[in-house]
């Protein structure tokens, strides 16, 4: 056994153990942690499969980023974990099952024999002064610059969303106006009114 | 030497356990999120091995428009479940049923 395939199984069998814990844990906040993990072992695995840029923009976008969105959801919400877990062991004969179906099926048709070594040679190792995100790059930025737009324009739909989906005025809290503060005329404070004097 | 096969099996099986997982918590919308995040991921290793083992950077190229759109998916995902919770004072989907559907 060489040593990337040593590699290789230890990325894959955290990477699955990891889903286990994510699938099977009680309280949210542990399964956003391990799905940490579970990222961190792709990357690895990527980074097997010489797509170094991916396996950096995996860790950077998805641990630094969206699993810390996550973490702050669910640390934020005050939710009922019981009641949440109702059900949990009734569904869990069907759901292994399924599951079970589906890697047996999967595995027939991806397995050794049609996607094996035998079949799918492996690419020769590429020159030391190869460059995967000058690759990825070139890809990116001549044929498929239009996607490349359309996914920036997807970000700025998701960023405006985001944000008018959760901002809220709260009618109780109370708050200085500058526009108005700053328009103010005198008459609007002040009233000089004309009377006789009391006596 | 690692064979494209074995990829594809663990991306089988990350797939399938993110299955698995919406299935045995169908109630907490928090880890179906977390659920399709995953498969997204499982997704995504088939793309990688693929465009390795096939000498072709389109396949990356792919991965990285679904890492945006996944991206993408979870703030607006999150941000809703955070109006619900404010609105309801539940995430549980059993209760939301509003619309009568």
């Amino acid at each position: 056994m060489t040593f990337e395939k040593f590699l290789f199984y230890v990325f894959a069998i955290f990477l699955v153990g990891a889903a286990v814990m994510v699938i099977t844990r009680k309280n949210p906040v542990h399964s956003a942690l391990w799905l940490v993990l579970a990222f961190f072992n792709s990357a690895g695995l990527w980074m097997l499969a010489e797509a170094e840029f991916l396996a950096i923009a995996l860790v950077l976008v998805y641990v630094g980023a969206v699993m810390v969105l996550f973490l702050f959801v669910v640390m934020m919400l005050d939710i009922n974990i019981a009641e949440l877990r109702a059900g949990f062991v009734r569904n869990a004969p069907v759901a292994i099952l399924v599951a079970m179906a589906m890697v047996v099926e999967l595995i027939v048709v991806v397995g050794p024999q049609r996607f094996g070594l035998a079949s799918v040679a492996p690419p020769p190792a590429k020159p030391a002064d190869y460059s995967n995100t000058e690759e990825l790059g070139l890809a990116l930025f001549t044929e498929h610059l239009y996607a490349f737009e359309i996914a920036a324009v997807i970000l700025l739909v998701g960023i405006i969303a985001a944000i008018s989906l959760t901002m809220r005025k709260r009618p109780e809290t109370k708050y200085q106006d500058p526009a108005k503060q700053v328009n103010v005329k005198a008459k609007d404070r002040l009233r000089v009114i004309k009377m006789d004097s009391e006596g | 030497m690692i064979a494209l096969s074995d990829y594809l099996i663990v991306a089988a099986i990350l797939f399938s356990l993110s299955v698995a997982g919406i299935f045995l918590n169908r109630k907490n919308v928090i880890l179906l999120l977390m659920c399709i995040e995953l498969m997204l991921l499982a997704v995504n290793i088939n793309f990688i091995a693929f465009s390795y083992f096939l000498g072709d950077t389109a396949g990356q190229v792919f991965v990285f428009f679904i890492l945006t759109v996944a991206a993408a998916e979870a703030a607006i995902g999150l941000a809703i479940l955070v109006v619900l919770f404010r609105n309801r004072r539940t995430i549980n989907v059993a209760d939301l049923d509003t619309l009568k559907g």
